[in-house]
């Protein structure tokens, strides 16, 4: 047991658990914090999709002992902060589009969407079908055609 | 007209009743306002088979009928309306749709209409169960009426408290405006319109031209908590001290531990509290789930056989075969005819939450959250195996994430009931990804044999003879059967299954004589229906037939299906989805179109799809992934009767072409030695955003009745028939082996079957972006 801490959606959280706990029971376990899922534990899902320090990462699979005191991780729920509004723009994309059926997979797949833009943007692209190709996340609701219009559209306006 | 739709002297009208309650509360009985389902009108040449007249939904519908029990809408002080249905919600949509009808029918914005689910209910029997595409087609009058009236009581304590007739009061997006410009916001008179006594009241319904929200495309009422993460699934409740719990299991399916010999080690570990034997598994509790898949990593328990050991595809592929029986349609002695035989293999249904439920058991008392779509039976079997009376035992339930067939069971609840008895203490107990694909719920592998007779542009007989390893209905299907059975046009003598087979099935086509029946082999598999119980596999192999038999013919496949076709909503959707889509167009060289047309459910469907067979798309190379032929595009015409939501009915559509994509093309499960290979999503392929057509069209037929068809499931079976089609028409043969790439190298290396649970990366750092 050690104390753990990170900056987590804006705040500075600890937390004293094992060094090896991946950081997605972190979250969901010991800090209550549920919008990354758990689908797989095996960084093959994707539904447990956040950020850290702006870049999409799966928490199942990076070790709380591996992220330091200065790296900021933000969740589903800390998403719209990042935009300064209610709803990030992608956020508001997949309302407008209708996209989710459960829902079970869409925060992750939001996370995704937000960093693959990002991605784009800096690099002075824009998101093309092969870019879309390339997410791994899985809709096991079937949603793929109504999100790949939401990223497109959210893209957009980020 | 202030009672502008409502007037129709001589319209049928509905019983309710006003319930004591501090605010206005309305029941309605679900006997006294079952509605009938508009049944197509088929003009058959071939008699029609069962499932024409009678089908699940009805039957489903019926069995309702005979027991009833109060189901309320509720109008609040604070201007919104509440209502617990008991039904689940998995991701169809089913809560927006009855919150569409209350707010519909009480003249309220949607956005004020609230929608909970039920606990378990025993005393509402049959009506409290999720499947077969019923709930919109039971729920549909029963609702409505409840909240008309609760709309008719609010003017009318209007028109007293003003002094007014009720027919000078309007009501409109929660308020009540009087003649002299006098208003009552819906909450104002929340209280002063509640009942002191019962009393029965009865109201008409709108009629479909008058709607103003039902029929019109609506988002998600729950989309919003979606998008920001505060939708809450089973594993998200925060229920005090239910601490993580997973399950070691068995190296084969149902095996069963016998000694675990090194429990002090597994307690010993960090976070670890608590060890429990289960029927199938070892329970281990810890503060975290990350602590309990490192103790399976550690515990050593001897196991005991479980109940398919030593079987794997092959053995059970030949015991299904031999189990075909002989065809019996006599064929007539000049008539050509189309014989071949398919193989579907096991698949999984599971959603992409794994299976979770809570359960806080005490001495004489249990609470249990889980998502169940039959939660009075899981009810009723969770307090006999604790010994405890079934009202001592509270079952919440909760939205799933995905359900596809898995949540009509409640393995995961009875689990997680007997292991906080055994701990004394909560728990949360969630199912591991490889516990999922290798112990969970499977739809059977079949066989179908199918023989199709033809003279001088004639078809003479179609005979399909379905074989599969046995599916279990063990949740609440069989007593519906049960208390229907007088009903039945069935014969006699059938099993359940092959009961719910002859009510599901039926050839849509004037093929003369037509036999299409069940047989099944009792493998104890863990079996259940996957998004639709046979449709999917029927349709296929009955497409690929219709395809052959057009082509022997000379016809084109539609052309074809337009000339046999029985039903005149079914032929509709045909010929719209051949003009939408385009059929028939020029397509390159290793790319082709296939169609195919399905009813069930009182709702009729065509779907259109492109497939891309060429070599540069087959063999895309994507890691750890299935690539193989792409579908491009799909065209969804779909008849449902009357679309309660637009929207949502839309993505019913896209979500069942993604899902006959995988059955097809790319999902299924491999047998070996008693246990599924597949362990991750990486290993069951669902289809993913590779193989994913960039375009589905939904087009929604104009309404073609007053009521709703069932349509979570309407979709996938002629998709997967349409990908079939589409994918012989593209290479040349027919497909027979579904999905096509079951039969090839394993695309994967298979996890090994201990420990049950793989340990997690921890390389997640190395591949952000
Ligand atoms: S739970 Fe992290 S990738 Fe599946
Ligand atoms: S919306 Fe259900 S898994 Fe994506």
């Amino acid at each position: 047991m050690a104390t753990y801490s990170f900056i987590l959606n804006g705040k500075q959280v600890s937390v004293d658990t094992d060094g090896s706990v991946r950081l997605l029971w972190v979250l969901r376990d010991l800090l209550g914090v549920t919008g990354p899922k758990y689908g797989c534990g095996l960084d093959v899902c994707k539904a447990c999709t956040s950020h850290i320090n702006g870049k999409a990462f799966n928490p199942c699979s990076v070790q709380v002992q591996d992220i330091k005191s200065t790296d900021q991780i933000t969740t589903i729920e800390g998403l719209p902060a990042t935009a300064n509004a209610d709803l990030h723009p992608m956020q508001q994309a997949w309302l407008d589009n209708d996209v989710a059926q459960c829902g079970y997979c869409q925060p992750g797949q939001i996370m995704a969407a937000v960093a693959l833009v990002k991605e784009a943007q800096a690099n002075g692209t824009t998101i093309t079908d092969a870019d879309l190709d390339g997410l791994r996340n899985i809709c096991r609701c079937g949603t793929y055609v109504r999100l790949r219009q939401a990223i497109q559209d959210g893209a957009q306006n980020m | 007209m202030p009672e502008h739709g409502r007037s129709n002297v001589g319209r049928r009208r509905f019983l309710g009743y006003l319930i004591a309650a501090p605010t206005l509360a309305v029941a309605v009985d679900w006997t006294a306002t079952q509605f009938d389902p508009q049944r197509a009108d088929a003009s058959v040449v071939t008699p029609p088979q069962p499932e024409d007249i009678y089908d699940l939904g009805d039957m489903q519908n019926d069995a309702a009928a005979p027991t009833s029990g109060l189901i309320t809408v509720t109008v609040n002080s604070d201007g919104t309306a509440s209502f617990a249905v008991p039904r689940a919600e998995v991701g169809q949509g089913m809560t927006t749709a009855i919150a569409m009808m209350v707010a519909e029918e009480l003249d309220l914005g949607l956005d004020k209409v609230s929608i909970t689910l039920a606990d378990a209910r025993p005393e509402l029997e049959m009506n409290q169960l999720t499947g077969g595409s019923n709930s919109m087609r039971s729920m549909y009058t029963p609702v409505r009426t409840a909240a008309a009236i609760a709309r008719q009581r609010l003017v009318a304590t209007a028109a007293a408290k003003w002094g007014v007739s009720a027919g000078q009061v309007t009501a409109a997006n929660g308020v009540l405006s009087g003649p002299g410009g006098q208003t009552f916001s819906f909450g104002e008179l929340a209280e002063a319109a509640a009942a002191n006594t019962v009393s029965s009241v009865t109201a008409v319904l709108k009629q479909r031209p008058d709607f103003k929200i039902l029929g019109t495309p609506q988002g998600r009422i729950d989309a919003r908590d979606i998008v920001t993460g505060k939708k809450q699934f089973t594993m998200d409740l925060q229920i005090p001290n239910a601490l993580p719990t997973m399950v070691a299991r068995p190296p084969t399916i149902n095996g069963v531990p016998r000694s675990v010999n090194n429990e002090s080690a597994v307690l010993a570990m960090p976070g670890v509290t608590d060890v429990a034997m289960l029927p199938n598994g070892v329970a281990i509790r810890a503060a975290t789930q990350g602590q309990c898949i490192d103790a399976i990593q550690v515990i050593d328990v001897t196991w005991g056989p479980g109940t398919v050991d030593g079987l794997s595809d092959d053995t059970i592929e030949s015991q299904l075969t031999a189990a075909l029986p002989a065809l019996t349609t006599p064929v007539e002695l000049l008539a050509q005819t189309v014989k071949a035989d398919f193989f579907f293999a096991f698949a999984s249904n599971s959603p992409l939450e794994p299976d979770c439920a809570i359960a806080d058991v005490r001495g004489d008392s249990a609470e249990i959250w889980g998502c169940l779509k039959v939660p009075i039976v899981a009810q009723g079997e969770i307090a006999s195996s604790l010994g405890l009376p079934q009202s001592a035992v509270t079952v919440h339930v909760t939205e799933g994430g995905g359900s596809f067939g898995r949540h009509l069971f409640h393995d995961t609840a009875a689990e997680a009931a007997l292991a906080s008895q055994k701990m004394g203490k909560p728990v949360k107990l969630c199912w591991s990804r490889p516990d999922v694909f290798r112990q969970g719920r499977v739809h059977p592998m079949s066989v179908s044999r199918v023989q199709a007779s033809y003279l001088a542009g004639n078809v003479l007989t179609y005979e399909q003879r379905h074989t599969s390893v046995q599916t279990d209905f063990g949740h609440g299907l069989g007593e519906m059967i049960t208390a229907t059975a007088d009903k039945l046009p069935v014969a006699g003598g059938l099993t359940m299954s092959q009961t719910i087979f002859e009510l599901t099935e039926s050839s849509p086509y004037n093929f003369g004589v037509t036999n299409q029946s069940l047989n099944e082999v009792n493998l104890q598999f863990n079996t259940g229906s996957m998004r639709n119980i046979y449709s999917p596999n029927v349709v296929t192999a009955q497409e690929l037939v219709v395809d052959q038999l057009a082509a022997k013919m000379g016809k084109d496949p539609v052309s074809f299906r337009q000339a046999f076709i029985k039903d005149s909503r079914l032929l509709a959707v045909l010929n719209k989805a051949a003009s939408a889509g385009g059929w028939g167009k020029s397509m390159p060289s290793g790319t082709a179109q296939g169609i195919a047309v399905h009813s069930e459910y009182q709702g009729a469907i065509a779907v259109l799809v492109e497939i891309d067979c060429t070599p540069a798309t087959v063999n895309r190379q994507v890691a750890d992934a299935v690539t193989g032929p792409r579908v491009t595009k799909a065209t969804v015409v779909v008849d449902p009767g009357f679309a309660i939501n637009p929207t949502g009915l839309e993505a019913q559509m896209i979500g069942g072409v993604e899902d006959g994509i995988a059955l097809a093309l790319t999902s299924s499960l491999h047998i070996k030695d008693g246990l599924p290979l597949e362990a991750s999503w990486d290993n069951y392929f669902y289809t993913r955003e590779w193989n994913t057509p960039a375009e589905i069209d939904v087009i929604i037929m104009p309404a073609t009745s007053d009521s709703p068809s069932g349509a979570g499931e309407l979709g996938v079976a002629p998709a997967m028939a349409a990908v079939a089609c589409a994918y012989a028409r593209a290479n040349g043969s027919m497909p027979t082996r579904f999905p096509i790439n079951h039969d090839a190298k394993l695309a994967f290396t298979p996890y090994p079957a201990e420990p049950s649970s793989v340990q997690s990366p921890t390389d997640g750092l190395d591949h952000t972006f």
